[in-house]
């Protein structure tokens, strides 16, 4: 992408933001955000410094060793924000390190691409310092010697940002040899992508990261065992990185008492909402808010419209009731009702939006980035879009919807290489549980049976390809 | 022999392609970063296309050259992802967010208005080589919803009236 300037200005232009007021975001209770600026500049090093930065650095290279940090965070107990929600501490006691194991690498996912989610866009550009702290804690409990921020293209701003606030920490000494004169050393390059969801699929990204097609892996071997060019590879979410650093300081106990009773889970999020509601935005919050509190911090939906489903963090999660906002947003209470949390941003749907069409631009956007290295995936989620049209254009036949669901089950965990067949559908399975009459709506009166597997979905655009 | 100009189509069909110094020497510092030089492929293909516009046949061999790959080997990766262009595009490349968030605050009017005032459709260039129309994955502003990005910067929310203005500063 060139560096064009046309843009520069337009109030269309858009601007990351956070919606609450820096009186709001306090050290104690917003360990994400309290540093972020009112004008939404960005938080250099002097200011940063200036916050309380790079304390945990500091404190950890002097009195841990790895273990003490895996300890601290498996304590307590930082999920992964990525959307998966595996315990970031366990994920790092599984990394082989020692004796004659090579240092290996330590990878942040910041490809973020899941539709709805704008979450980690907000922390790189406005506060690049916190991530790389969080890297270095990373790093050290990880015995990784190189980082790298999987940055898709996407993310110019991003991109810019970070690696500014890297030649900063390099020249202060934060990275490089001899970290605070701690005998540790460290560096972080950033890595831009060029496209494509299935990146943000951690085996995908590593193969991305090394120049090949992104394409997943088979585990095991897992990341942690052979990950980036055979090495012990920790891939973890820009949110998830940038907790680590106020656990250090603070410890696991304050980690586990920001969400008060709420949850299980500790620790912040930062939530969000899009879709037609009165402001969109995002918020950092207590783990375990509840879907009503957050929407409620949206401002409801847009005049007139009353709230039909939702998903709770990106369309690979599964559709939920308005009855459902009354649970805690925690990882836990989402699964128990069929969903997932995942990125823990809201997308609110309206009751005049029809959920076939809805279904049909969410599977649209599942097989366009299918990567095609499993059948599940390349050929059933075509044959789910062209099942959607025909619905949506009221001539899909006997037999449509109960080959949905079918074709739902076929694409669910442990059929595929990778997590994208499941994440397409669990917003199928729950939106055919759910709004199951829309899409008999849809069933028309065609005759004769012309079901067959379809060509594949021609959406990627012709000036991609050869 | 040596494009000078981005957007070059006397390129295409043509194996003749000759990397400009200055990219050499990015691709060559981009490959330090990594343990084997096929890691800067990306990067690489995304440097020659900032020069040129796109990538063309000719590119690829020399990339391949001196990262000391197959032409299957870069090729395989520059069709693979979606921001990398293996034909010419316009002047400015337009990138629409078809993601949920946007089709559900007004993405379809977006995009329909922009196919009639463009002439085109997606995988298009308009004929006076402006514009090149091209889906994309949710930008990651769905606050600003409906969005879309031109030449690396996005814009949003916009509505089919903000499209003149908007597009009046790209030439």
């Amino acid at each position: 992408m060139s560096g064009s300037t046309s843009g520069q200005g337009n109030p269309l232009r858009y601007h990351s933001r956070i919606r609450q007021s820096g009186t709001e975001r306090q050290p104690e209770t917003h360990p994400l955000t309290w540093r972020l600026r009112d004008d939404g500049e960005v938080v250099w090093l002097g200011e940063y410094l200036d916050k309380d930065g790079y304390q945990s650095v500091r404190r950890a290279l002097a009195e841990s060793d790895p273990q003490g940090i895996i300890t601290v965070v498996k304590d307590a107990n930082v999920r992964g924000r990525g959307g998966a929600g595996f315990s970031a501490g366990v994920k790092w006691s599984l990394t082989l390190q020692g004796g004659d194991m090579p240092r290996g690498y330590l990878i942040c996912n910041a490809d973020e691409m899941e539709p709805g989610t704008f979450k980690d866009r907000l922390l790189m550009e406005q506060q690049p310092h916190l991530l790389i702290e969080g890297m270095i804690l990373g790093a050290r409990a990880n015995n990784a010697r190189q980082g790298y921020i999987f940055l898709r293209g996407e993310y110019v701003e991003a991109a810019r940002v970070l690696n500014r606030a890297i030649d900063e920490a390099r020249e202060a000494g934060w990275l490089g040899p001899d970290i605070d004169g701690s005998g540790f050393d460290f560096n972080i390059a950033v890595h831009t992508g060029a496209g494509r969801y299935i990146c943000g699929e951690e085996t995908a990204l590593i193969n991305a990261l090394e120049g090949k097609r992104a394409n997943p892996r088979a585990k095991p071997p897992f990341p942690g065992q052979s990950g980036a060019w055979g090495r012990p590879t920790v891939v973890n979410n820009v949110e998830t990185l940038c907790n680590i650093p106020a656990v250090i300081l603070h410890g696991a106990d304050w980690y586990q008492n920001l969400s008060g009773n709420r949850t299980g889970d500790g620790g912040t999020k930062l939530y969000g909402v899009s879709g037609p509601v009165a402001e969109p935005g995002l918020w950092e919050l207590p783990m375990g808010v509840t879907g009503a509190e957050l929407l409620d911090r949206a401002g409801g939906l847009q005049q007139g419209r009353r709230l039909k489903t939702w998903l709770p963090g990106g369309t690979s999660t599964g559709f939920l009731l308005p009855e459902h906002l009354e649970l805690p947003l925690d990882f836990d209470s989402i699964a128990n009702v069929g969903s997932r949390l995942g990125t823990g941003l809201m997308m609110a749907v309206p009751e005049d939006r029809g959920m076939v069409s809805l279904m049909r631009n969410l599977e649209e956007f599942f097989a366009r980035e299918s990567c095609g290295w499993c059948t599940p995936c390349r050929d059933g989620l075509p044959w789910v879009v062209k099942l959607l049209r025909d619905l949506e254009k009221g001539q899909g036949q006997a037999g449509d919807i109960e080959l949905l669901d079918k074709l739902a089950a076929d694409c669910g965990p442990g059929l595929t290489f990778c997590a994208l067949a499941p994440g397409a559908a669990m917003p199928l399975e729950t939106a055919l549980r759910h709004f199951r009459q829309e899409f008999e709506q849809g069933i028309g009166k065609v005759s004769g049976d012309t079901r067959g597997v379809p060509d594949r979905v021609a959406a990627d655009a012709p000036a991609n390809n050869r | 022999m040596m494009a000078t100009t981005p957007h070059t189509t006397e390129l295409i069909g043509s194996d003749r392609f000759e990397l400009h110094p200055d990219d050499e020497a990015a691709i060559l510092r981009e490959k330090e970063h990594y343990e084997q030089p096929q890691a800067a492929c990306i990067e690489a293909l995304k440097i020659v296309q900032r020069r040129h516009g796109w990538v063309p046949d000719g590119a690829i061999m020399a990339v391949g050259r001196l990262l000391g790959l197959g032409f299957a080997a870069v090729d395989g990766v520059a069709t693979f992802y979606s921001l990398i262009f293996r034909q010419p595009v316009g002047r400015h490349v337009i990138l629409v967010c078809d993601s949920s968030s946007c089709f559900l605050t007004g993405y379809e009017t977006l995009k329909q208005a922009l196919v009639e005032k463009l002439g085109v459709d997606y995988g298009a260039t308009t004929a006076d080589g402006r514009f090149t129309l091209l889906p994309v994955c949710c930008l990651g502003a769905c606050d600003g919803a409906p969005a879309l990005m031109i030449d690396g910067e996005t814009f949003g929310p916009v509505t089919p009236e903000d499209l003149s203005d908007l597009l009046e500063g790209y030439e």
